[in-house]
């Protein structure tokens, strides 16, 4: 191809012809349905907003047309240089790239050492060349550079740029490899207002070159303001699509949260007194998860509190100082009135917090040890389970033995290593140990992320069978439906704030959680 | 494309069968070399065998060769069960046999059934030391242990020639590096008239025991096994991980300082900058090839110490070169290793995915 010519419109005229068709892209990951039966099309020049909550799928469908997964059905069509449709060979990362479709990933893949010139050039050079053509390079970037705006230092090295200039630095390098098609991650979730501004800029100064573009977001303001037409998934399907200019912001938050009745039957309650106060609760974390600005939060006996929000807001902080693995950097937190002194895990299991972490594989069972010695490695100080620093360990085969029967736990019996235990059956061996204690307070992270219907109504009854017998919750969701139905209160975090919902109206706490003002 | 797993549940004739099949092929693959130097490969192996168990002595000599390896098989082995990466051994085992000599060549003229628990205690106390202090760097400063701990043995070899040249260094030695002898009370006693083999060889055999009993049975054996498979879920669950880092730090260190004091005390009864031909290193392969079992380092230990002895032994008689013996000891252990890692893992090609 001709230097220079990542979307010269000489090469490619505008012409409203279709550049990119998915159709009917399933995938199934076990029972978990990622993507059913979405189909898209995107125009030459056009900016497509994929919006959707976080699990909606929008992920697994990018990494579906870069051949990262194989659909269970479904194909792909790219237009070739001359604009016809080809079908895309599917399961073939180079593939994509070879069609011209790049992508620029939330996470950076930049070496930090090595300047954004050759950053850019990096592995789309023959491995065998004895020498490069650097001046060629250059010029042809700072060809795209002048067409599109998107302004970088190319002689420094790329670990001194920052977040915004790195960024252009991957969109310049899926454009000097001549993408056609560009797909970007969340492009703003790292950018500060006024670069996203830019960003956005530069997309438009592309497209009218002939480039199409697909930005996945949830963010309705900049969706609103920079695209021309908005896709939205939800649980895995294509919930609804629209031109961007008969969009407004309230139908498009109820696509995004939709609006199925809740599942699980809750009866109202009237809550008991408070065991789990935080006040002005702050987390000062490395990253915007695992902070937390001076929160005030209080959970009642008999009382399921809510936590929605878009991942990352400081969900994880928030759960590291429930469950002891953070210890906050001021503020105050209290369990049944008393004062935990010294957080720690081992601090808030036995003030009687229950904890059903986020990640069950690598935060809540050791999979190369047995089911039983899972279901008590929260309690082996109790005598039930040692005596005199030795295990009990019929005892603590007949305990596994009561538990995953009371709990049904399925696998190959309480001996086995735990990793042989499906998902939604490792997340009944957390339930069975977290329950079984009766605890105060139980802090349930995500708890049915992952799960298939049954086992995740499981883990919804279970939450309500807790609240009944006296159990104050804090259920953190990112899936707002399953917050709307068990949740006797919500409120919705925020860039590390909390705030109160105020109600269980679905729409405005969207708005909420997209940082829009209700 | 190649992917590993894990087997799951492999039969017990699989997990036995393997890594005898794999100690047939080195053999197989050894008797390369030894026809390339012009002997009878039949005839090799015979000495080899006759080497280790065709006397008493023979047996005493391999014996003597496994002893510090259990101490230091274990050392590494339990180490890693915690994932704490443990290969200064070495380094930990002169710390130990420092230790003795510092106490027990003359410095302390007590009764045998004083100094000799005093010497035990203090050369596992000198080694634990050893351990702590990268242990102390890891999990403060996140100072990767494999680096410090490996770095610290050749420290600790040097400090021991500086040692040995001056404070330690025997006065009635015509100025050679090397310690004043050990008390006899300080000795521990030998196994057998005239022959090498030495209670230390019991000590090690009961700790094995003792070890192995604590990894399965014990609280401290769960926190340890949570802490090394997963040590986010152990902490998670109220383990606290530093402790047990530090436990098993302490542990480590002082079995190989015990291996240190079974060479000194037990074998040479002085202590020269050539006290271990690596026991410390070889002792990471007894715990690999035991697949980390304290019981399986007992005999990965005994099997090497044969290939060691035996090798050598069939080397003398053949008038084979010695680089001949280092050979077939790492090709058997090589085949060994390769052997059980297949024992405990497939190894699937998988298909690229269709188009």
């Amino acid at each position: 191809m001709a230097e220079g010519s990542a979307f010269a419109p000489t090469l490619f005229p505008m012409t409203n012809s279709t550049v990119l068709r998915l159709n009917g892209l399933s995938k199934r990951f076990g029972p978990v349905v990622a993507n059913d039966d979405v189909s898209l099309t995107l125009a030459k020049g056009e900016v497509l907003a994929l919006l959707g909550e976080n699990g909606a799928g929008k992920t697994t469908l990018m990494n579906m047309l870069f051949g990262h997964y194989l659909p269970d059905a479904g194909s792909v069509e790219v237009a070739d240089e001359n604009g016809v449709l080809q079908s895309l060979p599917l399961g073939h990362p180079q593939a994509a790239l070879a069609a011209g479709v790049g992508m620029v990933h939330q996470h950076f893949a930049l070496a930090e050492n090595i300047n954004a010139l050759d950053n850019i050039t990096l592995g789309s050079e023959p491995l065998l060349a004895l020498r490069r053509n650097r001046q060629a390079a250059r010029s042809k970037i700072e060809g795209i550079i002048e067409r599109s705006g998107l302004k970088a230092p190319l002689n420094t090295p790329v670990g001194r740029l920052s977040v915004g200039e790195r960024q252009r630095v991957e969109i310049l390098k899926a454009l000097y490899r001549d993408a056609r098609i560009l797909v970007l991650d969340e492009p703003t979730a790292v950018l500060t207002p006024q670069e996203a501004d830019t960003l956005f800029e530069n997309i438009k100064a592309m497209t009218r070159e002939g480039l199409s573009v697909i930005f996945i977001s949830h963010k309705l303001r900049e969706v609103l303001a920079f695209s021309d037409r908005i896709a939205v998934l939800r649980h895995g399907r294509k919930v609804g699509e629209m031109a961007t200019a008969d969009a407004d912001e309230k139908a498009i938050a109820r696509m995004m949260v939709g609006a199925d009745t809740p599942k699980v039957a809750r009866t109202e309650m009237a809550p008991g007194g408070p065991v789990l106060n935080l006040t002005e609760v702050s987390v000062a974390g490395r990253s915007k998860r695992d902070t937390l600005k001076g929160v005030d939060l209080t959970v009642r006996a008999h009382e399921i509190l809510g936590i929605a929000g878009i991942s990352g807001n400081g969900q994880s902080a928030l759960a590291n100082v429930i469950s002891g693995l953070a210890a906050p950097s001021a503020g105050h937190v209290q369990v049944d009135g008393i004062e935990v002194a010294k957080p720690s895990p081992a601090a808030m299991v036995k003030a009687g917090i229950g904890r059903i972490p986020e990640d069950r594989h690598h935060e809540g069972i050791v999979g190369a040890m047995s089911v039983a010695e899972n279901m008590v490695i929260e309690r082996l100080d109790d005598p039930e389970v040692q005596s005199r620093g030795l295990l009990r360990r019929d005892a603590i085969r007949d305990n596994a033995e009561r538990l995953t029967q009371a709990y049904d736990v399925r696998g190959p019996g309480v001996a086995a290593s735990s990793r042989l235990l499906s998902g939604g059956n490792i997340q009944k061996l957390i339930l069975a140990r977290v329950f079984e204690r009766a605890p105060r307070l139980i802090l349930a992270n995500q708890p049915t992320r992952g799960l298939d219907m049954g086992a995740a109504a499981e883990v919804g009854r279970r939450l309500l069978e807790a609240r009944e017998r006296g159990a104050g919750v804090v259920l953190i969701s990112e899936d707002l439906d399953e917050i709307l139905g068990l949740a006797d209160r919500i409120m919705v975090i925020r860039d590390g704030n909390l705030v109160e919902a105020g109600s269980h109206d679905r729409e405005k706490i969207g708005l909420m959680m997209a940082g829009e003002p209700a | 494309m190649i992917r590993i797993e894990p087997r799951e549940n492999p039969s017990r004739a699989f997990a036995v069968g393997i890594p005898i099949l794999s100690a047939v092929i080195s053999l197989a693959l050894a008797a390369i070399p030894l026809l390339a130097a012009g002997a009878n490969p039949i005839t090799a192996y015979g000495e080899m065998i006759r080497g280790v168990f065709g006397s008493v002595f023979a047996l005493s000599e391999m014996l003597t060769r496994a002893t510090p390896l259990i101490f230091t098989g274990l050392a590494a082995a339990l180490a890693f069960r915690a994932k704490l990466w443990n290969i200064g051994a070495e380094g930990q085992l002169y710390l130990g046999a420092m230790a003795v000599v510092a106490i027990g060549s003359g410095y302390l003229d007590a009764p045998g059934f004083v100094l000799l628990p005093l010497i035990i205690l203090l050369g596992a106390g000198a080694g634990a030391a050893g351990m702590m202090a990268p242990t102390y760097l890891k999990v403060r400063f996140g100072a990767d242990e494999v680096v410090t701990t490996l770095l610290l043995n050749f420290i600790i070899l040097i400090f021991l020639q500086m040692m040995l040249e001056g404070p330690l260094q025997d006065p009635m030695g015509l100025g050679w590096p090397q310690s004043a002898p050990v008390l006899d009370q300080g000795m521990l006693p030998p196994l057998m008239e005239r022959m090498r083999v030495h209670s230390g060889l019991i000590i090690a055999l009961v700790l094995a025991g003792i070890a192995q009993f604590m990894l399965a049975r014990s609280v401290w054996g769960f926190k340890l096994r949570a802490v090394g498979e997963n040590a986010a879920a152990a902490r998670h669950a109220g383990i606290n991980v530093n402790r047990s880092l530090f436990g098993v730090a302490a542990i480590s260190g002082a079995l190989a300082g015990l291996a240190g004091v079974s060479e000194v005390a037990g074998l040479k009864g002085y202590l020269t900058s050539d006290l271990s031909p690596g026991f410390g290193y070889t002792g990471i392969v007894v715990a690999m090839l035991a697949g980390l079992s304290p019981v399986g380092v007992v005999v990965a230990a005994l099997f090497i110490a044969s290939v060691f002895v035996g090798a050598d032994s069939m080397s003398r008689a053949m008038g084979v070169s010695s680089f001949l013996a280092d050979l077939v000891v790492s090709m058997s252990l090589l085949c060994v290793l390769v052997g059980g890692f297949l024992a405990k893992y497939r190894i699937l090609r998988t298909k690229e995915v269709a188009s």
